[in-house]
């Protein structure tokens, strides 16, 4: 079953090797050898991730994949947005328990010095 | 304003500079607001992610003191440190954020609580990173422990707007 469009973009960014080649993209097309340079593993590899950002809809390629520049789709203020949404809802959650723990609170400490043992 | 409504949390990131601004208020005055930042027993029900176990090692909030608390899940542990610079009761807490699974990176957190009246209090948490590196990391990092949670929630509020 195939997850939906957001998810795929949150699970493809979800590593950093990833994230990295989508920095490097967003300064500009660069060929699957140029990509896998700088990381300590074989460019079947660093094909492997550009599939899974390919199928999340971030990077476009041609068919020959490994002399084509590949590049990136996704506007980076794009995913910025979605990473702040994301990091928003994650505090919204982080404060509504705060909320919960704020009503449970007396409205004086036990005592001045702190909680009674 | 009414007393119902609710205060969606808002986040403020800056072009120019790598920090992550917080604002939301809440229904309590900054008393209580500040206790449930600095007494342990209260921290640790609700700074932890949800999903994940939080554990306290220490939680020592005064000036120069210091805290640790570890975040888990499946036996995968995620540590966390720093230290309290500046923690002026029911105003302020100025503090270091260090996660140990990046040990030379740092972020200098700035918490102010402003008193609104009618027991209510505004709450501005600002995180200065390093680079914009460690900010968009840190802005992405929650994917990396819970990329399943909060899609449904996620995607509607997207969906909605």
């Amino acid at each position: 079953m195939a997850a939906d469009p957001l998810s795929r973009v949150f699970s493809a960014l979800a590593d950093p090797t990833r994230r990295d080649i989508v920095a490097r993209l967003a300064v500009g097309d660069a060929t699957v050898n140029e990509l896998a340079a700088p990381y300590d593993v074989t460019v079947q590899a660093v094909s492997k991730h550009l599939k899974v950002l390919e199928d999340a809809g971030l990077v476009s390629r041609s068919r020959e994949a490994q002399r084509r520049p590949v590049h990136l789709e996704a506007n980076v203020f794009d995913l910025m947005t979605k990473w702040i949404e994301r990091y928003r809802q994650q505090a919204e959650e982080r404060y509504r328990r705060l909320d919960d723990v704020l009503r449970s609170m007396p409205d004086v400490p036990p005592t001045p010095e702190g909680k009674p043992s | 304003m009414t007393s119902t409504t609710h205060h969606e949390t808002q986040i403020v990131s800056d072009p120019d500079v790598p920090l992550v601004r917080i604002i939301r208020e809440f229904d309590a005055p900054p008393e209580k607001v500040f206790r449930a930042h600095t007494d342990p027993e209260l921290v640790v029900q609700w700074l932890g992610p949800r999903g994940l176990e939080m554990r306290i090692d220490h939680y020592d909030c005064r000036n120069g003191g210091s805290y640790r608390y570890i975040h888990s899940r499946d036996g995968e542990e995620y540590g966390f440190h720093g230290s309290f610079h500046e923690v002026r009761p029911n105003e302020l807490i100025v503090q270091t954020f260090t996660f140990e699974g990046m040990p030379d990176g740092v972020a200098l957190e700035k918490l102010v609580l402003e008193d609104l009246g009618d027991g209510r209090t505004r709450l501005t948490a600002t995180s200065l990173c390093d680079s914009f590196a460690d900010r968009d990391g840190m802005l992405s990092s929650g994917m990396d422990v819970g990329v399943n949670e909060g899609y449904a929630k996620l995607d509607e509020l997207l969906a909605r707007s």
